[in-house]
């Protein structure tokens, strides 16, 4: 009885996802182009989101480096965004973050725990200084103008980008490259005696995370029209897809995109109307997650389907 | 043949000399013993061994090969393995997955994921657990934890197997398995490097031991010459 379950549920998970993308590519030919628009940050968040649970999701190495991918990503679609084709600018823009992470990546994950967070934040606030203070002092204009794309385009190009940082996700959480990101989270020592070579794990999977995130911000610039260092790197970029996945789980590939999903979609209507309670209902309400559902809201529905809130357990 | 041997061997933490001009050498099948009183730097060498620490000075070689200075997984990967004193499991993984994980990364062949499957299902019946392979390690009570642990350690397929106190916590009828564990270990031909403070294992299992004291080596000899030692028993119960 428990196979016919399991066959039938996972097939209605198939059904429903695929459901979802249809209807998802079809969107635009039936509704208006404000909601399209909204649609497109929403999806970005969930891109950020998704891409940096990746990496931090199996390892617990909270990178806040996520601003800073999305930022070089913004910037390279707007230094060649006039020269090349929108696919060449967005590869290269996530190529561009990919580089750079295995940088950082070497640099910054032999620390662990707040070293890392702090490190990674200071290196994107680094980036965006130094480029406000490059266009400040040596190029006389701070901002670049970008060239526009349709939205419908910027549309696609995001609904792409979500599918294959998905993809990417899935695939490497059910491989053996996600056993091993999986085991350094766990004990990273003792990962490191079974013959996991943490650092090289790590590095990878956090450029690849810095990939899609780059790729995102690519095509993000295209429909801004115009950017600046603080635009691109704004810091809300390297902390929502924090807050996001851990409220909404990040032990399952749903939490992320459920987490960001529901909070992109709050941002849209209520940061428009009230800026300050927007923040503030949004701390509020990750406080309590944070303490009382440490595993998000997926782990709570999880636990509570698996029987009951009341089963605890001996050695938590 | 030598499998393991260690020439001046010495660790420094500032001013504290934790290891000292230690040589030690241990051959391939012996089942070798380390003891000492706490502090003594038994585990710090075996962390110096193991690639977990670097070593001040001193060389130590591994199937005659220098290993000091490489990563912990590359000397993994050379055929050695060891485990945590306090149990360094991947706490929120299944028993089966921490198995399954040293059975896909411990060595350098190329291996499916599921032969990989087989190997680690097998080495749980070995050891006895696999009725709770499905269990998150974090379950487990202190004996079956510290099995896991001897199962993953097998699982890279180590030539050498360095045991740091998997006998320590263990309720005497625990203790009688664990040594019976130990013993099959050992006549599969495996050697063993241990450090035990459970006398009664160490004396019965035991080839040779080696005694530390104030990170240095103050004795070595079967177990007969180290229990009537007379440096050990005053290191042990004073003069």
């Amino acid at each position: 009885m428990d196979w016919v379950r399991m066959i039938s549920k996972k097939s209605f998970f198939l059904g429903l996802s695929f459901l979802i993308i249809i209807l998802l590519a079809t969107l635009p030919l039936y509704i208006p182009p404000y909601p399209v628009i909204s649609l497109t940050s929403i999806i970005m968040y969930i891109i950020i989101t998704v891409s940096w649970a990746i990496f931090s999701g199996p390892t617990r190495y909270i990178s806040l480096a996520s601003a800073a991918f999305f930022g070089v990503g913004v910037y390279t679609s707007a230094i060649l965004g006039e020269a090349l084709l929108l696919p060449v600018v967005i590869v290269i823009g996530g190529l561009v973050s990919f580089i750079l992470a295995l940088f950082i990546g070497l640099l910054t994950l032999r620390l662990r725990g707040m070293y890392f967070i702090i490190f990674t934040f200071g290196i994107s606030e680094l980036i965006r200084h130094s480029l406000l203070w490059w266009e400040t002092k040596m190029m006389g204009t701070v901002g670049r103008w970008v060239v526009a794309v349709d939205h419908v385009v910027v549309y696609y190009v995001i609904l792409v980008i979500f599918a294959l940082a998905l993809l990417t996700a899935y695939l490497v959480k059910r491989s053996r490259f996600g056993l091993a990101l999986k085991s350094i989270g766990e004990q990273e020592e003792a990962a490191t005696h079974i013959g996991i070579n943490a650092t090289v794990v790590k590095t990878i999977a956090f450029a690849m995370s810095a990939f899609f995130m780059g790729a995102a911000g690519a095509i993000m610039a295209t429909r801004w029209t115009y950017i600046d260092p603080k635009i691109a790197f704004n810091p809300l970029f390297s902390f929502m897809p924090v807050l996001m996945a851990i409220f909404g789980g990040t032990g399952q590939l749903y939490g992320p995109i459920f987490g960001a999903a529901l909070f992109a979609y709050l941002e849209e209507i209520l940061i428009t109307k009230f800026p300050y309670y927007y923040m503030l209902i949004f701390g509020s309400i990750l406080i309590v997650v944070i303490l009382f559902l440490p595993h998000g809201v997926v782990g709570l529905v999880q636990k509570w389907r698996k029987g009951g809130l009341k089963r605890q357990n001996a050695n938590p | 043949m030598r499998i393991l041997e260690g020439e001046k061997v010495t660790k420094h933490f500032g001013g504290l000399a934790a290891v000292y001009h230690v040589d030690f050498a241990i051959d391939q099948g012996e089942v070798v013993g380390l003891i000492g009183p706490n502090g003594a730097g038994k585990t710090t060498l075996f962390n110096l061994i193991s690639g977990s620490l670097p070593t001040t000075t001193g060389e130590i070689r591994y199937k005659g090969k220098k290993i000091t200075g490489l990563k912990p997984h590359q000397i993994c990967r050379k055929g050695m393995a060891r485990t945590f004193q306090s149990a360094k499991l991947f706490a929120g993984m299944t028993v089966f997955e921490n198995v399954l994980a040293a059975s896909l990364f411990g060595t350098k062949r190329a291996i499916t994921v599921s032969d990989a499957e087989r190997e680690a299902m097998e080495l749980l019946e070995f050891v006895e657990l696999s009725t709770v392979g499905a269990m998150p390690a974090k379950d487990l009570p202190i004996a079956h934890r510290k099995r896991l642990e001897v199962a993953r350690a097998l699982a890279t397929q180590p030539d050498l197997l360095m045991f740091d106190e998997v006998m320590a916590g263990l309720n005497p009828a625990e203790l009688a398995q664990a040594m019976e564990l130990i013993t099959k270990i050992r006549n599969k031909g495996m050697t063993i490097f241990m450090i035990e403070h459970v006398m009664k294992a160490i004396m019965n299992i035991c080839d040779r031991i080696i005694v530390l004291h104030h990170g240095s080596k103050i004795a070595e000899g079967t177990p007969e010459e180290i229990a009537t030692s007379q440096t050990v028993v005053e290191v042990y119960l004073g003069e």
